[in-house]
């Protein structure tokens, strides 16, 4: 495993195989980068921007940018870890985010940054969209309040379960999820609990009905272990990692 | 009302015509904006109906179709009006009086913008610049391009609309654009005959010697005989020292090189005609008068990387100008200059198709123009792959920018030494400029490299000039003390769009005209661009307002850096520039509409009282708040 090459992160070495990102390098290798849009199962796209790290000064995306030996990415500085709670601070301030009432609460990929990266204030006035709900369908909620563009449930249910329920139109700060029915509702789209769609929302704009706050408050995923402890437990491992 | 227009969908006519463009279309989903756009043309708008068929038609699930019609701003997915009256919207068709002249006109149509009238006969909008600039301000009806408007023509305009006249039947002189050539140089006025840049690129190939290529990567496939001799050309690409004019600068033989080394069975020459940045209209003249320059560019490049097929990216702003470019190319064709065998060169196969954008200047970024032509949504792509190995339909692809074409068929005709004998040292050649705003002669100019911009304004008339915005809004503003500058790569890289500033104009309202535009044209892949240009427009009203204070002035700079490190392309990267270049050089344009120096809230309580005291009856003292008459 030695021969492998390495890329220096934040000064110390992390060993890549070759097609890896330097995100999944990183998380492979145990080193924690701030994210919200990727997720190791679907292709990088990059959008969020909160991976944002520098290569000898050149700003990337750690999701899209292929390691290569020899590399040094800045990533754990302050200059980049206030982008990150502005960044956190926008996606707050273009939705409509009410955490104490919210079922992701917990389990908020969102709320969770804010929390890891320490951001204390709103930052930005808040925008406070109109973004009608879709409680069409009789088993799932789609509260468009929550969205955060980040494209999950579109790649998940295109990639995935091969659907297509989920696309996005709008462009600018009027971009927004839309399903695929003519009717525009939920109900008239072939989605089902089973789908993977279903499972990757990092907060919470789709909501199974009916099993809200089974898990109370206080005992969920990210009341556990802070987002950057608990996304190394997720990421997928190659099989002669290191201890 | 909804009922009437999905009865007029549901008529045989209509389906058919449907039916037909998907047919001219080869039933082909890369073809979607071109497909969504013709069935408008012939609908008025995209109803329910027309998507669910070009959906089903084109095996894409609806929902994309739906993202797809979404993303553009000449698309409309809801009832739009027998009549569209788009008014441009740039800061000269301001300064030349478009906000009253649409101000009145929604008035005597009891229109209001944004909305169609409730006889469903008109909607009156504004448009993001339409490159009229020098004949502004500028309108879009029905898509077609009108410059002038005037209280004279909007009357009349007025009236051909209230008696429901078809476009085809109105006045003529309405759509008259001219081009207004102020100086010609070696483009504007070039007398390059059709064909000569190409016979000129194929005598250097036969003069070179076989042998001193013959290690070279073949450059087509079973053609052994050609394989090396289009190196001539583009060595003398690579001598002319040409770098793209669509305001990168990217040296064009660099480029090439890397599209014609990239493996490939097929190969693509695109032109980007998409001429969005608000401000430039050169490229609206070249398609217009120099044509042929253009394809002959396309063409050249094309026997330099081994391509069969180009595609030109006309923005739909310019969609008057679709007719008049087909026809150029058919004249081609007859004549040998595309299509199979091209000049008796056995083999050399190319041929030109125009796509029509539908409102996206963030689709004059090359990555999203490759994303719209193949029918989708046009976001920005990841980088790397660039499109020189992995573009158009994933094949390596040359993008250049319409001025580069039209170059480049100069050097084929006249050789890189010449080329290069123009301009400065970095700066190869000739740059045209769109002069417009404050000047008594706007128009196009044509100056070798190297010119300063203090030249350029005695050139056009401009007087008592205060600033003047290089390479639009995207570029940068400059003011008097930095007139002496010169217009090259290494001084005052510029697109084209040279506008000019009196001392009468307040740069506030420069700077909030383009913080708009940003935030309209914002394709909103990436956080910090879909949400500061939106800031950055909401903290400008506010300012405009009255209510601003030195903490929206902080948050600007604040939002700057964010969008500096972490936008996803360079719409977002220089959303920002228009407000500190205008903040650093005219910050008491700001400082005068400041309100309080610490926070001033932009809501109203008082004012959102009011509903409560209409609905009690009382206007008393104690029902205003005691701030409310501060």
């Amino acid at each position: 495993m030695n021969d492998r090459p390495r890329f220096l992160l934040d000064g110390q070495e992390v060993p890549f195989e070759p097609g890896q990102t330097l995100l999944q390098a990183a998380l492979a290798a145990g080193r924690y980068i701030p994210h919200l849009c990727y997720h190791p199962e679907f292709r990088p796209h990059g959008s969020c921007k909160l991976c944002t790290a520098s290569i000898n000064g050149r700003m990337v995306t750690a999701c899209t940018t292929p390691a290569a030996a020899g590399m040094e990415v800045a990533s754990d500085t302050e200059a980049l870890n206030e982008l990150r709670r502005t960044l956190v601070q926008m996606l707050f301030a273009e939705g409509n985010h009410f955490c104490p009432s919210c079922e992701a609460s917990g389990n908020c990929v969102l709320q969770a940054l804010g929390y890891d990266l320490g951001v204390l204030t709103a930052g930005f006035r808040h925008m406070f969209p109109i973004r009608p709900v879709d409680a069409s369908h009789p088993d799932i909620l789609l509260d468009f309040n929550r969205c955060v563009l980040c494209e999950l449930c579109v790649r998940a249910s295109k990639e995935v379960d091969g659907k297509s329920v989920f696309a996005l139109s709008g462009r600018g700060i009027d971009k927004h999820l839309v399903v695929n029915s003519e009717s525009g509702e939920l109900a008239d789209t072939d989605i089902e609990l089973s789908d993977k769609a279903m499972e990757v929302c990092p907060v919470g704009v789709i909501i199974k009905k009916r099993v809200g706050f089974a898990t109370p408050i206080g005992e969920r995923r990210y009341d556990r272990r802070p987002i950057s402890a608990q996304a190394l437990d997720d990421a997928p491992q190659p099989a002669d990692k290191p201890e | 009302m909804a009922k009437d227009t999905a009865a007029h969908w549901a008529t045989p006519e209509t389906s058919r015509q449907v039916a037909e463009v998907l047919e001219r279309w080869d039933n082909d989903p890369t073809h979607l904006v071109q497909v969504l756009r013709e069935v408008q043309e012939h609908c008025g708008w995209l109803p329910p109906a027309a998507l669910t068929t070009v959906a089903r038609r084109l095996k894409l699930p609806l929902a994309a179709v739906r993202g797809v019609a979404g993303f553009y701003a000449f698309l409309y997915t809801e009832p739009a009006g027998a009549y569209q009256v788009l008014f441009s919207d740039n800061v000269t068709d301001r300064m030349q009086g478009s906000e009253a002249l649409m101000e009145a006109f929604c008035r005597q149509l009891w229109a209001e913008p944004g909305k169609v009238s409730e006889d469903g006969l008109v909607r009156v909008d504004r448009s993001a610049c339409t490159g009229l600039c020098d004949q502004g301000p500028g309108l879009l009806v029905n898509g077609r391009a009108i410059p002038n408007a005037s209280s004279r023509r909007l009357d009349l305009i007025r009236e051909l609309i209230l008696e429901r006249r078809p476009l085809d039947a109105w006045p003529v002189e309405l759509f008259e654009i001219v081009d207004n050539i102020r100086r010609p140089g070696i483009l504007l006025g070039s007398n390059v005959r059709p064909g000569e840049g190409l016979r000129a690129a194929f005598e250097r190939g036969a003069a070179m010697e076989h042998e001193q290529a013959a290690n070279e990567r073949s450059w087509r496939e079973g053609i052994p005989d050609d394989a090396r001799e289009p190196l001539a050309m583009l060595r003398e690409i690579e001598r002319s020292g040409l770098r793209g004019r669509g305001g990168a600068g990217f040296t064009t033989a660099a480029k090439w090189s890397a599209c014609r080394a990239s493996p490939a069975d097929l190969r693509y020459v695109v032109c980007n005609a998409d001429e969005g940045e608000p401000g430039t209209f050169k490229d609206r003249v070249l398609l217009a008068s120099h044509a042929d320059l253009v394809f002959e560019g396309m063409t050249v490049a094309a026997w330099c990387v081994g391509a069969r097929e180009g595609l030109v990216y006309l923005r739909g702003e310019y969609r008057y100008l679709l007719r008049p470019l087909e026809a150029t190319l058919e004249q081609r064709r007859a004549a040998g200059l595309l299509g199979r065998n091209i000049l008796g060169r056995r083999g050399f196969d190319f041929d030109i198709r125009i796509h029509v954008g539908a409102g996206s200047y963030v689709c004059g970024e090359e990555s999203a123009l490759l994303e719209s032509l193949e029918g989708k949504r046009g976001i920005p792509r990841n980088r790397p792959p660039y499109p020189v190995t992995a573009g158009y339909r994933g094949r390596p692809t040359v993008v250049n920018n319409v001025e580069t074409f039209c170059a480049a068929t100069l050097v084929a005709a006249r050789g890189g030494e010449w080329f290069r004998g123009i301009g400065t040292p970095h700066s190869a050649g000739s740059k045209i400029l769109s002069v417009a705003g404050d000047c008594a002669r706007p128009g196009l100019y044509e100056y070798p490299f190297g010119i300063s911009v203090q030249e350029v304004l005695e050139d056009c008339g401009a007087e008592r000039t205060l600033a003047v915005q290089i390479s639009g809004p995207s570029g940068h503003c400059i003011d008097a003390s930095e007139f002496r500058r010169r217009i090259a790569f290494e001084d005052l890289p510029t697109a084209g769009a040279f506008t000019v500033f009196d001392d009468s104009r307040d740069m506030f309202e420069v700077a909030r005209n383009y913080t708009e535009f940003f935030a309209h044209e914002s394709c909103g892949f990436c956080t910090p661009c879909r949400v500061a240009t939106s800031m950055l427009r909401g903290i400008m009203g506010k300012i405009h307002g009255g209510r601003g204070s030195l903490h929206e002035l902080e948050q600007m700079s604040r939002l700057h850096p964010v969008l500096q490190m972490s936008a996803h392309c360079g719409l977002g990267h220089t959303a920002c520039n228009p407000v500190l270049d205008t903040l650093k050089r005219f910050r008491p344009a700001y400082e005068r509409r400041l309100q309080a120096l610490r926070f001033a809230p932009d809501f109203d309580l008082d004012a959102a009282l009011a509903s409560a005291r209409r609905a009690t009856g009382r206007d008393d003292a104690g029902a205003h708040l005691e701030t409310g008459n501060e």
